[in-house]
């Protein structure tokens, strides 16, 4: 019981200290920034500690994270393999075949009015689908290795990447169209210098979105079949054994892919789009 | 996913009027329908060419051993006699759109008004039809959806008013969108089952949790879409905070909630389809890995169909409240 | 753009200054809309000769957006004729015989001052060193040198408006067309930048079409000033200026520029009054 009087003590200390510098004058300080956001979860997780500790809920229910950490680092190597097999190849291989495929296509369709008012609806609506259900079929023509997670990567980050593309390429103003008119510019040089640039902030959206789908579609297939590693796969074993600390392991490492594979393409857009009204943060 | 629950960012064809949208997306689903009748027979051709020659029909190369390590167009090419069933096989890799337009029809109105357990002869729903697996899924997603609405917008609301739940709440949030929160769904099922909670409640948590962010980000989002002239005049009229919550701050997000409720509910039937995965208890994702396990593809393909109507059903019922909300409330013609 | 030779062949042309360098002949353009055709431009005759500066004045909807647009080939005439350097319009926008610049600067804001001033350059497939080169003078020209490496978005909406020009003048068309390029400014940033316009004029000796809704505007930078009216849009006065090339700013205040404004508000009166 007082380590449950403790997580109590634990969370009025850190909220009030967060309090105190959410409201205190270094408030829109960088560090503050970070530091708040730290403290919370900090204590969470230490108020998550002592109440399982002190109420002694059992570890299939929830373990403590001290325990997730200790499996976390036992199980390095197997985790490593994991995240090969699951983020590079399954993941990885799919996002990039999926949205360079929509992309392109995206380019095709823009060529042509008619093929555009035919795909952007049909894209909006398939992007609004359950197509990780897809899974158990590719699954059954690509075999349980890493191609057919890629496969259902592809389906599912195809159309929102499409619709998101499309619609960036529209996204010119008529003046900035006019003007390179008057320049007698071909399609190409159009493309080149104008509509991609302009499209960038649109293609990133997609790409950011794309980067958890991709990661969703690469995991949910595991659980319809796989070979003897992957994340899924560690997941639903893991818990066919009742072994929680290994699960929350490994979905440890999906968020923290999650997380830095996001963090990653948030990064590349910052750098190519530091133009745009969202990033230059006024004058 | 924080970008996409901005109203404005899907610009769709709408300038266009209704009769002139239409052709062209009919042309690209006759188009997808003709790619896909094509690709029946390369996909098929193995099994369909090994039941020919078992119907005695002449087919080359004559061993299945020699046809198996060929590529699938070169067999359609050496044997376009053969290939009479490809739309008709029993067990086909790829079903032909009817084959599972049939197997729809068999597993939803001849189920229930032939079937033995069918609600003509029972008086309840059948559970091998797949309008009872729908109702199954339906019931979680619409559970999960309401809890991880509720949810989300009372936690925007506390975000938006206090300067400690954003910054220690949001940053959270926002992270959380990156992380691929199904993969969660398995534990969860199997964790509320140990302790003895099954049913509809775990599917409707995880349903819950995948529809919270995107209503959190994008309710934060619109209740802060007022601009710093509106927000201004309510200063000048001395309002008290939840004068401008109802009066100001909930209207202008109106728009920004319904983006994120679309999104919100689309989530919410992935989340509760991958929560039928683990435990076979019904529902579409139950018979999706049902169709899995015993290779019946035109049943996974029929469920995959109900799943993607429900699905379009759902977010157009959000679409449609939209838009007699917004035009009541005078934001839309 | 064009040879001595093509200027010879011209058939009206007397001698080879006198040819007008555009030429519109009972120019139409009827657009259709909703609520049935609409008379854009009816029965437009004008020439525009060499080295003019030639100012469009009238209340909105008069066509005189409309009638720069159809000189550059962006819209397109249901009637007459329009010749620029003796060919059709599009023929010379394929020729890239003129330089034009719209209501609002448009710089691209991914692209620094120096490669938005380069990017016709660039689609003219200009080596490097030329580019360089001309983007550089032209900056001079329009007094942004220094700032090739900033961005637009981190300038005013005057230096944004100059360097639009300078990205007009980049690639020398002898015709600068530019549409109410100022009318976005303030009055003091707006006086500052005519005055720089005509010095400029005076050193390029480009024709120059110059769309605009203020009086002392189009007097202040003319040789010639159009007043058209609408419904439909058409010329209703052509005013030849009387004022030296040479035009400090105080000019404004001599009874001659007073006398023209006086003669240009009259007609567009007139135009009110039909």
């Amino acid at each position: 019981m007082t380590l449950v009087i403790f997580a109590l003590v634990l969370w009025a200390v850190g909220f009030g200290l967060n309090v105190m510098l959410a409201n205190g004058p270094a408030r829109d300080t960088g560090a503050v920034r970070l530091a708040v956001p730290l403290i919370f979860g900090l204590t969470i997780l230490g108020m998550w500690e002592l109440i399982v500790r002190g109420m002694q809920v059992s570890t299939v229910i929830l373990p403590p994270p001290s325990l997730i950490a200790a499996s976390f680092a036992e199980n390095l190597g197997l985790l490593w393999g994991d995240f090969v097999q699951t983020i590079l190849k399954g993941a990885l291989s799919g996002y990039i075949i999926g949205c360079g495929a929509a992309f392109l296509t995206a380019l095709l369709v823009d060529r042509s009015d008619y093929l555009r008012r035919g795909l952007l609806p049909l894209g909006n609506f398939m992007a609004a689908l359950p197509i990780v259900g897809t899974a158990p079929i590719l699954v059954m023509w690509f075999g349980f290795g890493w191609q057919s997670k890629a496969a259902v990567v592809v389906l599912m980050v195809y159309f929102p990447m499409l619709v998101n593309t499309v619609a960036g390429l529209s996204e010119t103003t008529s003046m900035q169209r006019d003007l390179m008119r008057t320049y007698a510019a071909t399609w190409g040089q159009t493309l080149w210098t104008l509509r991609l640039p302009a499209a960038l902030p649109f293609v990133f959206n997609g790409l950011k979105i794309c980067s958890t789908l991709a990661l969703i579609g690469a995991i949910v297939a595991e659980f319809f079949g796989s070979p003897t590693l992957g994340l899924g796969f560690r997941i639903s074993t893991s818990i066919g054994q009742l072994d929680l600390g290994m699960v929350w392991s490994a979905i440890l490492v999906s968020a923290l892919s999650g997380t830095l594979f996001y963090g990653l393409v948030a990064l590349a857009e910052r750098r190519m789009t530091f133009w745009h009204a969202s990033h230059r943060g006024g004058r | 996913m924080a970008e996409a629950s901005d109203p404005k960012a899907g610009t769709s064809a709408g300038g266009w009027p209704r009769w002139l949208r239409l052709p062209p997306v009919l042309g690209m689903v006759l188009a997808l329908l003709a790619i896909w009748y094509v690709a029946v027979v390369p996909m098929n051709v193995k099994e369909v060419l090994t039941a020919a020659e078992r119907a005695g029909v002449e087919v080359s190369p004559p061993s299945a051993v020699d046809r198996r390590d060929m590529g699938n167009w070169a067999l359609v090419f050496r044997n376009t006699h053969a290939l009479g069933q490809s739309w008709s096989s029993d067990r086909p890799k790829l079903p032909a759109p009817h084959q599972v337009l049939v197997e729809l029809y068999d597993s939803t109105i001849d189920e229930e008004l032939n079937g033995r357990r069918g609600i003509m002869r029972s008086g309840t729903l059948s559970n091998r039809s797949l309008i009872y697996h729908a109702l199954v899924t339906l019931n979680a997603t619409f559970l999960g959806f309401l809890i991880g609405a509720l949810l989300g917008v009372g936690l925007a609301v506390g975000i938006v008013h206090s300067r400690v739940m954003d910054m220690s709440v949001m940053p959270w949030a926002i992270v959380s969108q990156t992380i691929p929160i199904v993969a969660l769904a398995p534990m969860i099922i199997v964790v509320l089952y140990s302790i003895g909670v099954q049913g509809l409640i775990p599917k409707a948590v995880i349903s819950a949790y995948l529809s919270f962010f995107p209503v959190v980000v994008g309710m934060v989002k619109g209740l802060r879409s007022p601009d710093a002239m509106q927000m201004d005049l309510m200063r000048t009229y001395n309002a008290p905070t939840s004068s401008v919550l109802t009066k100001l701050r909930l209207p202008s997000s109106i728009p920004y909630l319904f983006a994120s409720l679309k999104i919100a509910i689309a989530a919410s039937l992935v989340g509760a389809i991958v929560g039928e995965l683990p435990v076979q208890k019904g529902g579409l994702g139950a018979r999706m890995l049902a169709g899995s396990y015993y290779g019946q593809t035109s049943q996974i393909w029929a469920a995959l169909l109900v799943a993607a109507a429900l699905a379009a059903l759902l977010v157009w019922a959000i679409g449609a409240i939209e838009r007699r909300t917004l035009r009541r409330m005078g934001m839309m013609p | 753009m064009l040879s001595d030779e093509e200027i010879m062949n011209w058939p009206e042309a007397g001698t080879a200054t006198a040819a007008p360098v555009i030429r519109a002949d009972h120019l139409d353009l009827t657009f259709q809309t909703n609520d049935g055709p609409v008379h854009a431009l009816k029965d437009v005759s004008l020439d525009i000769a060499k080295g003019s500066f030639v100012s469009f004045i009238g209340p909105s909807g008069c066509g005189k957006t409309t009638f720069l647009r159809c000189i550059a080939a962006l819209e397109h005439p249901t009637g007459g004729s329009l010749t620029v350097n003796a060919m059709t319009p599009d023929e010379a926008r394929r020729a890239r015989a003129y330089g034009y610049v719209f209501q609002a600067a448009g710089l691209y804001p991914w692209r620094t001052i120096g490669r938005n001033v380069a990017l016709p350059l660039e689609i003219m497939g200009y080596s490097r060193a030329e580019q360089a080169e001309r983007v550089a003078r032209v900056l001079e020209l329009v007094e942004l040198s220094g700032f090739e490496k900033k961005f637009p978005w981190q300038l005013s909406g005057g230096m944004q408006q100059r360097a639009s020009i300078a990205r007009a003048l980049a690639f020398d068309a002898d015709i600068l067309l530019m549409d109410e390029p100022f009318g976005a400014l303030d009055e003091i940033v707006r006086d500052r930048l005519n005055e720089e316009l005509l010095k400029l004029w005076d050193k390029t000796e480009k024709t120059i079409g110059f769309v605009t809704h203020s009086i002392p505007e189009a007097v202040y930078l003319s040789t010639h000033i159009v007043v058209m009216s609408p419904r439909p849009g058409r010329i209703t006065d052509v005013i030849e200026s009387p004022l030296p090339k040479e035009r400090p700013l105080d000019i404004r205040d001599t009874p001659e520029f007073i006398e023209i404004a006086h003669r240009v508000r009259e007609g567009l009166r007139a135009g009110y009054e039909e």
